[in-house]
């Protein structure tokens, strides 16, 4: 379409001149950002980003709210992405651009069932060969594959059953991954490709070293380390790293990338190692031995990298307090390395040790609207309320939610007759029903 | 037989058996509950620091733990130090920890996801050296992993807690097998204080002390920690004579 038509059928329509050269540093530049998701980025022109997130995508909460995050970064700096995850190249570049979801996850083993709908552009083939398969009345990528193979070789040559093993993750594709040159790489290339874990402990052991000294010339601590291990027939495995403060200790480092040469595959042998330090930060000596001052609290953030890169940062917190009344909506999670502000919760009135999450209901008898129940019964067990303090009286946060505007919940703690204390709430005041609906639930057990 | 325990000749057998233990070169240290009641049973006059102690609940609270998880929070408040906390599925309220004498900033909750992460947390955490305690919350602890346990904790001079929770009632049969644990207790709630007017008075527990390398298992009510994460005899214990204070643990043991 000429311009002069666009610009008749859009009113103010913004026309700029094609640069496919600063497209295509763009895109690297783009990829250089996608290198915090995983070790292994490539841009994949035009269009395009190929990550491979094995091994990564557990530091981001799994594959799908690590995908999610991405195209929320990406579409808040005005780019429309789309992403998927597959086995292959070929089946995630294929599900990207022509499912309907923005952002899809194709299990493990599943890239022939999900693959065989889509229409045969989405094969990465010349315009020439879809045409000719539309010609003989091929649509989709399922009809292909149930054709026998030798004839469409016969007549459009091997490239089209290349790109459809890809497709269908039966071949192999590596790629060449993007590195950022200002980054302090290290590298170890072997005449004889190595495979035991031993061998490549021992390796990452040396590397390690160099790559201290390297960053002690700079003054830098590494955050993130990304070990690369190229193998003979082409493909690349990876392990990355964090820690949660810079780092330059040679033991340290490496007790975090050998814990995990396990998820590494050497396949029929490793030929080249390269470990960079993708994130480094200033670190600077500091002496901390002195007899005047106190000595300082010991220092465990070598035991929260450990963990958060066994499990995943998530899965390590601390707790810290919220001004809210509602009970649950009274703590969060914070990182355990975060400033610590030496806030705590009021104590007047006693909590539970074991809060349940939801709150379970409960069968109770129970005089209205101030009374204690008289007995309850919880898990099918019936229990009679001995001693009971309360009402204790919370009212919904109506600056938080609407619905909350005249909701209360009235919490008692009691103590049945063999000395198990319970925390029990009434949902309303006991009187106006637009205050609850009077059920009665178990929220905490105490000691 | 508390008497014959400060025999001379048994104190030289138990400092020979030390020698051969090995290791003990330094002076064990302690963790005195400031009860003396319970520190007179325990060897050493506390709760050994370095090594790894095993508490779970009575009746209900082997599900649900939140007695034993106060009782721990209490112990692990008295040392020095952050504390570890490793749970398979967090469940724990942390004001009510704080209550105890544990603050926010103090304690790291590590949510593991299953047993054998929770383990090797836990181990990692007594190895590590840097931490005051180490608490985590297990239904199984096999003798190999305890040993292992026990042995990094001896050699940090680590405080270990584990918690016995299990999901069934029935279950809690397991927490009869051996391990290699220093201590093993059990706390179950009782009714607590009558008060004077209606409601429900400061916790009352049932302390008991199953089984103590070099000591005697003994049982006490107590009551439960305070804001600094100490315990109290129970208030009608306290009171009664000494003499029939040490006729009550001695038929205990």
């Amino acid at each position: 379409m000429p311009a002069s038509k666009a610009q008749v059928l859009v009113p103010d329509i913004v026309s700029l001149e094609l640069d496919p050269a600063e497209d295509a540093a763009a895109l690297d530049r783009l990829a250089l950002w996608a290198l915090r998701y995983a070790p292994i980025v490539a841009p994949d022109p035009p269009d395009g980003l190929i990550i491979d997130t094995s091994g990564a995508d557990h530091l981001h909460g799994g594959e799908a709210a690590m995908l999610t995050s991405l195209v929320d970064r990406i579409e808040t700096s005005g780019i429309a992405a789309r992403a998927a995850v597959a086995d292959a190249w070929g089946t995630a570049h294929a599900a990207a651009r022509f499912l309907a979801r923005p952002v899809s996850v194709i299990p493990p083993r599943q890239a022939a069932a999900a693959m065989r709908d889509l229409p045969i552009g989405a094969l990465r083939l010349p315009t020439s060969i879809v045409d000719g398969l539309h010609f003989l009345g091929f649509e989709r990528i399922g009809d292909v594959e149930d054709t026998p193979k030798a004839p469409l070789t016969h007549r459009f040559g091997p490239e089209l059953m290349r790109r459809l093993d890809q497709a269908m993750a039966r071949a192999a594709e590596p790629f060449e991954p993007l590195r950022s040159p200002e980054q302090i790489e290290v590298r170890r290339a072997f005449g004889e490709p190595i495979g035991a874990a031993e061998t490549i402990a021992r390796y990452t052991g040396k590397l390690v070293d160099q790559l201290c000294v390297a960053l002690e010339q700079q003054g830098l601590g590494a955050r993130r380390l990304d070990l690369l291990f190229h193998r003979v027939d082409n493909r690349i495995e990876a392990i990355r790293v964090g820690t949660a403060a810079p780092v330059r200790e040679s033991r340290r480092l490496t007790r975090l990338l050998t814990d995990r040469i396990e998820t590494v595959d050497p396949g029929f042998g490793i030929e080249l190692m390269t470990l960079t330090a993708t994130l480094a930060e200033p670190l600077r000596d500091r002496q901390t031995i002195s007899s005047l001052v106190e000595p300082e609290e010991p220092d465990i953030s070598d035991l929260i990298d450990v963990i958060a890169n066994r499990l995943g940062a998530s899965r390590l917190y601390r707790f810290a307090p919220v001004e809210s009344d509602v009970p649950e909506r009274s703590v969060k999670r914070v990182a355990p390395t975060a400033p610590e502000d030496g806030a705590s919760w009021p104590g007047e009135w006693p909590r539970p040790s074991r809060l349940l999450s939801p709150p379970e209901p409960i069968d109770t008898m129970a005089l209205l609207p101030d009374n204690p129940p008289v007995w309850f019964t919880w898990r099918g067990i019936r229990r009679r309320v001995a001693r009971a303090d309360g009402p204790e009286r919370i009212f919904g946060e109506w600056w938080l939610h609407q619905v909350e505007t005249t909701s209360v919940r009235d919490y008692f703690r009691v103590e049945d007759e063999g000395g198990e204390r319970f925390w029990i709430y009434r949902a309303g005041d006991g009187e106006d029903p637009a205050t609850g609906s009077h059920k009665w639930f178990l929220h905490g057990i105490f000691a | 037989m508390a008497m014959s325990s400060n025999s001379p000749a048994l104190s030289e057998l138990r400092e020979r058996i030390a020698r051969l233990e090995g290791g003990s070169a330094r002076r064990r240290e302690v963790l005195p509950f400031g009860v003396s009641e319970i520190d007179r049973v325990l060897p050493g006059g506390g709760l050994a620091l370095g090594a790894l102690h095993e508490v779970a609940g009575g009746a209900n609270g082997a599900v649900d733990g939140a007695a034993a998880a106060l009782w721990a929070a209490g112990v692990a408040a008295r040392t020095r130090g952050r504390v570890l906390w490793c749970v398979t599925r967090q469940d724990l309220f942390a004001p009510s920890l704080a209550q105890a004498g544990l603050p926010p900033g103090r304690v790291i909750y590590v949510e593991a996801g299953d047993e054998a992460a929770v383990l090797a947390c836990f181990e990692e955490g007594l190895r590590h050296g840097g931490l005051g305690a180490v608490v985590a919350e297990l239904a199984r602890l096999p003798m190999t992993s305890s040993r292992r346990l026990q042995l990094a904790a001896e050699a940090s001079g680590t405080l270990g807690i584990a918690i016995r929770r299990w999901r069934r009632q029935t279950e809690a049969t397991d927490f009869g097998q051996p391990t290699a644990a220093v201590s093993r207790w059990r706390v179950s709630a009782l009714s607590s204080r009558p008060l004077p007017v209606p409601g429900v008075g400061r916790p009352r527990w049932r302390l008991e002390l199953l089984r103590v390398r070099a000591g005697e298992s003994a049982d006490f009510e107590v009551e439960s920690c305070d804001a600094k994460g100490r315990l109290a005899l129970s208030s009608d214990l306290a009171d009664r004579s000494s003499a029939s204070q040490a006729r009550s643990i001695g038929a205990a043991g």
